[in-house]
Formats: structure tokens, sequence, C-alpha cells
């Protein structure tokens, strides 16, 4: 893992110093143009499952979800005096989700079932296209009741000059983790009695204190704070594109991914070989480093192969392999059909037992079954339209349409219908 | 026969042994991969105006963006992640 590291880093350091020769030179030739707006996407998606292993119950359980998702990103493009090209990229998301399982966090299953998440990015991006280099800078927040996350990233490129392209990206993200516990297990309130002033107190696992008096009246409450845990995730990202040959390129990519925290979930419940039951407990820090291949062919006139292969490992003990494969038969230059299919497998991380296996001498111990060994099989079929002066000669150049159905080893099935929708 | 040692989760020595090994040879096929994508430096020049097949929408090197959700629901589905465009951080608290 220290090599995998080492050798991500010193490519990365690599990259940098490259960049760092890279000086600026007067272009006073040029003439600038202000930002104005040259895209917009919109991608709206409808997403369905059903299990019965839900992490919420132990690993047994309704997994039922449905989720909607909306997301609108607007670009702006302008050249500044020297020449250099300016992307501006504002994104805003809303889901608005719906998960059986969340009504079992309290005991009884009264627990709220639904709710929503924001997630607004911002993105910068300076391109001096005459040595093919980008720099730029991204923020990214995202909010919902029980997970708040702020993130930001620095980005760069870099053109060969013989077809290839070299990216570069790190990442922070510094989320919160609200500490929503099982009902049954959160902590007994502690009481405590001024004599004194005969007023008795007590602190919910919530982290609200309540005043009563004698008489057992609530005289004074304080806000309703639930704690919450840090969770950061920081990732070196590399990647190197290239150009084979007039029909095919490839590239390779890594993601050097670092966690620190609470990487659990609190209202998972684990129940154990002798019938006790706690939340899950995972270590607090995590190494995941994938790498992803792909190579994309144009076959004959018609026919395009996409291909896409990753390796996995982490140090919680997961390995695994995803191949996926997506042909598009294009009936004109403007509109393609896409079948896709994707298959997945990966190890049982040595954290994970499935209801009532764990045993209490577990250091660590989950049921969320995303832990557990299993194979999954991803297929669909996507749609892609862009003709050149629009569809239906209106400012809507492109759509994407994708349907998949999603089926795991361990019963989970899902589907996804997704839209997206391009503005020029 | 299995000897643990104190401070690794009480795992068996063989258990540490076939991972280090596991980690050796992951190293190995990722340093083969850079090797593999760096031997693809000598190919051919292709001039902009031969470019017509690899500019099409369907030949990026990247994920579509309406695949955007199903990055994401494999990420929270799945125990692996990243190298693919999808999220390698932030993003929800889902169950």
């Amino acid at each position: 893992m220290k090599k995998i590291c080492l050798s991500v880093i010193g490519l990365y350091l690599t990259f940098l110093s490259a960049f760092a020769q890279t000086g600026t030179e007067s272009t006073t030739g040029y003439k600038s143009k202000p930002l104005k707006v040259d895209e917009i996407n919109l991608v709206e998606s409808y997403y369905k499952q059903d299990g019965n292993h839900s992490p919420v119950t132990g690993g047994i359980g309704t997994e039922k979800v449905t989720d909607l998702s909306n997301g609108l990103e607007v670009k702006w493009l302008g050249y500044d005096a020297s020449g250099n090209k300016h992307e501006l990229m504002l994104g805003m998301g809303i889901d608005h989700h719906s998960s059986a399982s969340a009504a079992f966090v309290s005991k009884t299953g009264a627990s709220k079932t639904d709710g929503n998440r924001i997630y607004p990015s911002l993105s910068w991006t300076k391109e001096n296209e005459a040595k093919g280099t980008q720099f730029g800078l991204g923020g990214y927040y995202s909010y919902e009741y029980n997970y708040q996350s702020l993130g930001m990233d620095m980005h760069m490129a870099a053109k060969t000059k013989n077809g290839g392209e070299f990216n570069a990206k790190v990442s922070g993200f510094f989320d919160k983790v609200k500490l929503i516990l099982p009902s049954e297990l959160i902590p007994v309130p502690v009481v405590n009695t001024n004599t004194a002033a005969t007023v008795t107190s007590y602190t919910t696992a919530s982290g609200r204190t309540v005043y009563l008096s004698s008489g057992g009246t609530v005289i004074a409450s304080t806000s309703n704070t639930i704690p919450s845990s840090p969770r950061n995730t920081f990732t070196a990202s590399l990647s190197f594109a290239q150009i084979i040959n007039k029909r095919m390129q490839v590239s390779i990519a890594t993601d050097l991914v670092a966690q620190h925290g609470y990487l659990g979930l609190p209202f998972h419940r684990v129940y154990f070989t002798d019938g006790t039951e706690k939340v899950e407990n995972l270590p607090d820090n995590r190494v995941k480093v994938p790498i992803g291949i792909r190579l994309n062919y144009f076959l004959g006139d018609n026919f395009i192969i996409r291909s896409y292969y990753r390796f996995y490992t982490d140090n919680w003990g997961i390995t695994a392999h995803t191949a996926s494969l997506e042909i598009p038969y294009k009936f004109t230059p403007f509109f393609s059909l896409s079948p896709f299919f994707r298959w997945y497998t990966q190890t049982a991380s040595p954290y994970f037992a499935a209801y009532g296996k764990h045993s209490t001498s577990d250091k660590y111990y989950t049921s969320n079954y995303a832990y557990s060994a299993f194979t999954s099989y991803f297929m669909g079929l996507g749609s892609h339209i862009a003709p050149p002066k629009g569809i239906f000669n209106t400012h809507l150049s492109t759509l994407e349409i994708r349907y998949g159905h999603y089926t795991q080893s361990t019963d989970l099935y899902s589907n996804v219908l997704s839209f997206a929708f391009t503005f020029k | 026969m299995n000897f643990y040692y104190q401070d690794l989760d009480k795992k068996p020595l063989t258990v540490i042994v076939t991972q280090t090994t596991n980690m050796k040879s992951n190293t190995i096929c990722f340093l083969l991969a850079i090797l593999l994508v760096a031997s693809a430096s000598s190919c051919i020049q292709v001039k902009e105006y031969q470019k017509n097949k690899l500019n099409d929408a369907d030949m990026a090197l990247s994920s579509r963006k309406a695949e955007k959700n199903e990055l994401n629901f494999q990420s929270y589905r799945e125990g692996a992640s990243g190298a693919n465009g999808g999220k390698t951080g932030g993003g929800c608290g889902c169950n």
C-alpha cells in the first residue's frame, strides 16, 4: 500500500513540476471577450430499488428506496486579454428521496422516511489553448438532514505533442455526519438535581438539555442540537488519455483516496450471536486505490466499442473488479442507440457479517451488505441525439436517455431512468 | 498453525502475509498499467482533420452526462468507487 501511495504521489509531483515550468508570456495581440453562457445542462434521474438486507435493521428488512434527482449546470466561457480561455461552471442539484428502512431508525417504525438533498457547486478553469494547459479550482456543498459536506478541489491538465493529455486533481471533502441513533440505543438521560433550587435537568442523546421544576413541569429547554461527527476525504486523481490512431483512444485513471473520521452511519444496527444489539463500528480511516482503464474504438462506420475495466483495493479488505462494455450503433451521425452491460464483483470486508452472526468480541462490525462479497450486473439501453441545428431547431442541442436494470447477488435490484438535456 | 500479532486486530499472520503479498502484486499491476499507457505515447500522430471519428460524442473517454446518478448509486451500494469520473467523497449519508 505504501508503495502504491508513493508511486501516485511521485507521479503527482512530477506533473506539478511540469506545470511549474509553464510561464506566462505577453500576448497583447489578444482581445478579451466577456463571459457568455455557452451551455446549460439539465440531468433528471429517477431511481427505484428494493431488497431485503437493510443495514438499518441489522442486515434484514426492506431496502425500498426511491430517488428523484435533478441537476442543473450553467457553463460560461470567455477570454482574457492574454488569450486565455476561462470557463465558469455553476451547478445546483436537488434530490428527493424516500427510504422505507429509514422508518425503523425508530424501533416503532415511526421515523420520517423521506428527505431532500441540495448540492450547489462552482468551478473555474483557465485554459491556455496555445500551450494546451489548464488550471482550475472548484467548490462543492451538499446538505441534507443528517449529512453535510463541504468540498474543494484544484485541477490541472496538460496536452502532449502526440495526442496525449495528463489530468491531475486534488480534492478535499469535509463532511459532518449527524449522530442519529436507533431509538432503542439512545443513552438514557442523565438526571441532575439541584436541591437548592429544586430544579432537575437532563441531557438527551440529541444534545438537548431539559430543565424540570420540582413538579416535573418543563421550565426550560436548550435548542435541539444533535451532535455531529466529522468525516474527511482527501483524493489525488491522476489520468492520462492517449490517441492511439484515427479510430482508437485509451485512458488510464486512478484516484488515491484517504478517509478519516466517522466512516459508518449511526443508525445502522448490528445484532450479535448472543442477541445483543449495537450501532455498526468501522475503522476511522480508509485508503482506497482504484485504477481504471478505458478503451474506445470506432468499428467501421456505425459501431463504437466503449470498454472499461477497473481494479479496486482498499485497506478494509475489499478487492473488486469492474468491467463494462457499451456498443453504440450510429443510425446517423447524430443519432445512436447504445446497449450496455456492466459486471462487478467484490470480496467481503472482514468487518462484515450477516444478521446475528457477529461475535461480541469483534472489534469492528457491520451488517451493511455493501461490504459483503457479491457480484452485480447492470444492463440497459441508452440513446444519444444531437442534430446539428438542435432538436426541432431549438436551443436543445443534445438529448441523452438511459435506462438500466441493476441486480446484485444479495437480492438487491434497482431500475434507473435518466435524461440529460444540453442547451446551447 | 496461525500466529497472532497483537496490534493488528488479531488477524492470523498468514492473512497479514497474504495481504502484504496482494499489495505487492497490486503495486506491480499498477506500475505495469502506467508503463502500458506510457508506451502508447509512441502511437501515430493523428492530425486535426483526421479526428472526425475520435471527436464523435460516443467516443468520449469519460462517462456520459446521463450516467451521473448511476455512478452515484453504484458507489453507495458497492464497496468500490472511483477512477470512473464518479464521486470519491462528499455526498450523502445514504441508507
